[in-house]
């Protein structure tokens, strides 16, 4: 059997410990599907692979078990999920019959957001389907992931890219009947930004994360929704060598320069990967040109509006493995 | 007598009206639900009738435009104080039937209990006229049939939407504007006759079995004190006071009256920390009674009009009216 493993892996498809099985692997950004799509998923488990499929970490499906040989025929019959879940949302796929263009950046995840959940500040599924419309299809190993509030149901802790939403809460003095429910939420479940003077409630704007409890919790609408903004953390990471959670980069972002550092990242992967290496993965770059280096190209041509806060430092936690002082002595 | 306008004429009307009053009325406050890009219907002042929903209920009740959530009372410096000055415009709101009926609930408690009236609910309310909106169908949540407050005579003009016209009944005519911009038209308000829910009043509670009812508990389990409950009701009257000491200047400051809840901590608290309804049962039951019970001992009408936006805004699911009606149906059943 002659396999280009480089191109199938491209492709979507995996090398797998059965030599003559592969795996098909299915991206579906914002982790929300329309269910008319499933029959075809379950078809192809079906009639190529073992009947089952596997509910990924990145939202998405792998489907088992699957012969090599399926690759050309499964690929169009696929063309109709591509179209749904990719062209249709603007991504450039120059041939939705011949599967998928390229895995090395993966799918985009997001928490339900929105749609269900009450302590979401925005709608997770759009965003996440505009950031795939701007880093898809692409080679270089990249995870971004969207959250829709500071409790980070989808850990985007642990992507290279990861966006929570901000609220800016707005406070009418006039409406607050000095209950206090904010201020005790603020302080139980979040940052302790509210205190109370004179019996209205003042906000500690430095402290505030933007959770939006306060507006949840206040019984006569005091605190409503302000605008809309995002906290961007980078470079968190799972792996061999290094594991660790995001650090902030900048919060108080606006959606266009979201969007607008997806699509930087790209450049500055592409001018400083090490070549020599099968893959580099972005948070190593990082870590070799330094944080100043990688602030300026990230910034390149965006416009931080007024309130965007950027980190003079990155503050990261996590063991290095090689290094576990821990063990030296055991 | 009947008028209708198109929206054209209305707006005129309402343009002139605004000369003398500010006109309130229920509007969608967009963006101001507490969920995400969630709408709240909700009162502000309008300029226009377009403005004015009318297929869903307020959210909040018509009460803040004329009974202020935060109102300054009067200014204080050493010995001498000065009160608070209030714009001398009339108020106009347009609200439904049993709103209305909730403000005469509000005018028992402010204007006739006790010695005096309230001063400070008075000179508000001396400026309110009412603009009646047609209930042409019921909403899920009320039950203003079974409380018998579904209709009312007590306003200055009735308004409905229909077929392109706003419909109105004028009663009073405000500054003769009414008949200026109006066509004459056969004109009669429509209110509800049943509600999706009707709910069996209880005629005479027995006091004592109803403190020992076991469904406060259940209750207290299940509410979270937030006070929701309250702050939307037409015909929750409570406030409580406060004094601001200016920080620069603590010899001058203000005194004001803020709403307060009975299911709120803190309502019932008193100097030397005793407090009467700690648990949230207990409060539950206070106002339970007091709305269905204890007002109408003293002021021969329920309190609570079955407007339903308790049931609405209760993040627990409590409803209002199923504690009413079970309350009503266990009576029932003891008699019988
Ligand atoms: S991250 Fe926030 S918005 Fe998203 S599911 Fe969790 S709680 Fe909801
Ligand atoms: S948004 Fe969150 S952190 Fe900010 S004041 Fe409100 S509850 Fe506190
Ligand atoms: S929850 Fe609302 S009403 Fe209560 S203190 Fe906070 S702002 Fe005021
Ligand atoms: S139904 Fe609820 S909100 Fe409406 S009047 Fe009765 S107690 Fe108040
Ligand atoms: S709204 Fe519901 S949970 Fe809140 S105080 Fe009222 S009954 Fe209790």
């Amino acid at each position: 059997m002659t396999i280009n493993t480089k191109r199938v892996m491209k492709n979507a498809w995996r090398i797998t410990r059965d030599r003559n099985l592969t795996c098909l692997r299915i991206r579906v950004p914002g982790g929300y599907l329309p269910v008319k799509l499933l029959p075809l998923i379950q078809e192809i488990a079906e009639r190529f692979g073992n009947g089952a499929v596997h509910i990924t970490t990145r939202q998405g499906f792998e489907i088992p078990g699957i012969a090599f040989e399926h690759m050309t025929e499964i690929n169009a019959l696929l063309t109709p999920l591509i179209e749904e879940l990719e062209v249709k949302i603007g991504v450039t796929i120059d041939q939705p019959d011949q599967g998928y263009p390229s895995a090395g950046t993966r799918n985009v995840v997001a928490c339900i957001g929105n749609k269900v959940c009450t302590n979401a500040v925005f709608d997770t599924t759009a965003l996440a389907k505009d950031i795939e419309k701007i880093i898809y299809p692409n080679n270089p190993h990249v995870k971004i992931a969207v959250t829709g509030c500071p409790n980070d149901c989808v850990k985007v802790h642990m992507h290279d890219i990861g966006i929570l939403g901000q609220v800016e809460p707005l406070y009418d003095a006039q409406r607050c009947i000095g209950c206090q429910a904010c201020i005790n939420n603020c302080h139980k479940v979040s940052t302790g930004a509210l205190t109370l003077v004179n019996y209205k409630v003042k906000r500690d704007a430095s402290r505030c994360i933007g959770c939006g409890e306060c507006v949840l919790k206040c019984p006569t609408a005091a605190w409503t929704r302000g605008g809309k903004y995002y906290r961007v953390v980078i470079m968190g990471r799972t792996g061999k060598k290094n594991p660790r959670v995001a650090a902030t980069f900048l919060e108080w972002a606006e959606r266009e320069v979201v969007l607008k550092l997806c699509a930087n990242l790209y450049v500055y992967i592409d001018k400083h990967i090490d070549r020599s290496l099968p893959k580099e993965h972005v948070g190593y770059i990082v870590d070799r040109t330094g944080y100043p280096i990688f602030k300026e190209e990230m910034l390149k041509n965006v416009d931080l509006g007024s309130k965007a806060q950027l980190a003079s430092i990155l503050n990261f936690a996590g063991p290095m493995y090689d290094n576990h002082v821990s063990f030296l002595n055991t | 007598m009947g008028y209708k306008y198109t929206a054209a004429a209305f707006n005129q009307l309402l343009e002139n009206l605004r000369k003398k009053h500010r006109v309130y009325a229920p509007i969608l406050l967009k963006g101001k639900g507490k969920f995400s890009d969630a709408d709240l219907v909700g009162y502000d002042e309008i300029a226009r009738v377009e403005e004015v929903v009318f297929n869903q209920k307020s959210y909040f009740s018509p009460k803040e435009t004329f009974y202020p959530i935060t109102q300054t009372l009067f200014y204080f410096a050493g010995d001498e104080f000065k009160e608070s000055v209030v714009d001398e415009k009339g108020i106009i709101v347009f609200l439904r039937a049993c709103d209305i009926q909730a403000v005469e609930r509000l005018d028992k408690i402010m204007l006739e209990n006790g010695l005096s009236p309230d001063y400070y609910y008075e000179r508000l309310r001396k400026h309110l006229k009412f603009i009646v909106m047609d209930c042409q169908e019921s909403f899920d949540s009320c039950f203003c049939v079974s409380m018998g407050t579904n209709t009312t005579k007590n306003y200055s003009a009735s308004v409905r939407y229909e077929n392109g016209l706003y419909l109105s009944d004028v009663k009073i005519d405000i500054d003769g504007l009414f008949a200026l911009y109006g066509e004459q038209f056969e004109v009669s308000p429509q209110f509800v006759e049943t509600n999706k829910q009707m709910v069996q009043v209880p005629q005479n509670l027995n006091l004592e079995s109803v403190a020992i009812n076991p469904i406060w508990e259940e209750y207290g389990a299940r509410c979270i004190a937030c006070g929701r409950c309250t702050v939307v009701c037409p015909s929750c009257s409570c406030y409580t006071m406060q004094d601001i000491f200016y920080e620069d200047n603590p010899k001058c400051g203000e005194r004001r009256r803020v709403w307060a809840s009975c299911h709120i901590d803190g309502f019932t608290d008193m100097a030397g920390g005793h407090s009467f309804r700690r648990t949230n049962g207990e409060r539950m039951r206070f106002k339970v009674m007091h709305k269905i019970n204890d007002f109408k001992q003293r002021f021969g009408v329920h309190m609570c009009v079955g407007c339903g936006r308790c049931d609405n805004a209760c993040p627990e699911y409590i409803s209002l009216a199923h504690c009413i009606d079970r309350l009503g149906k266990e009576e029932v059943g003891n008699c019988g």
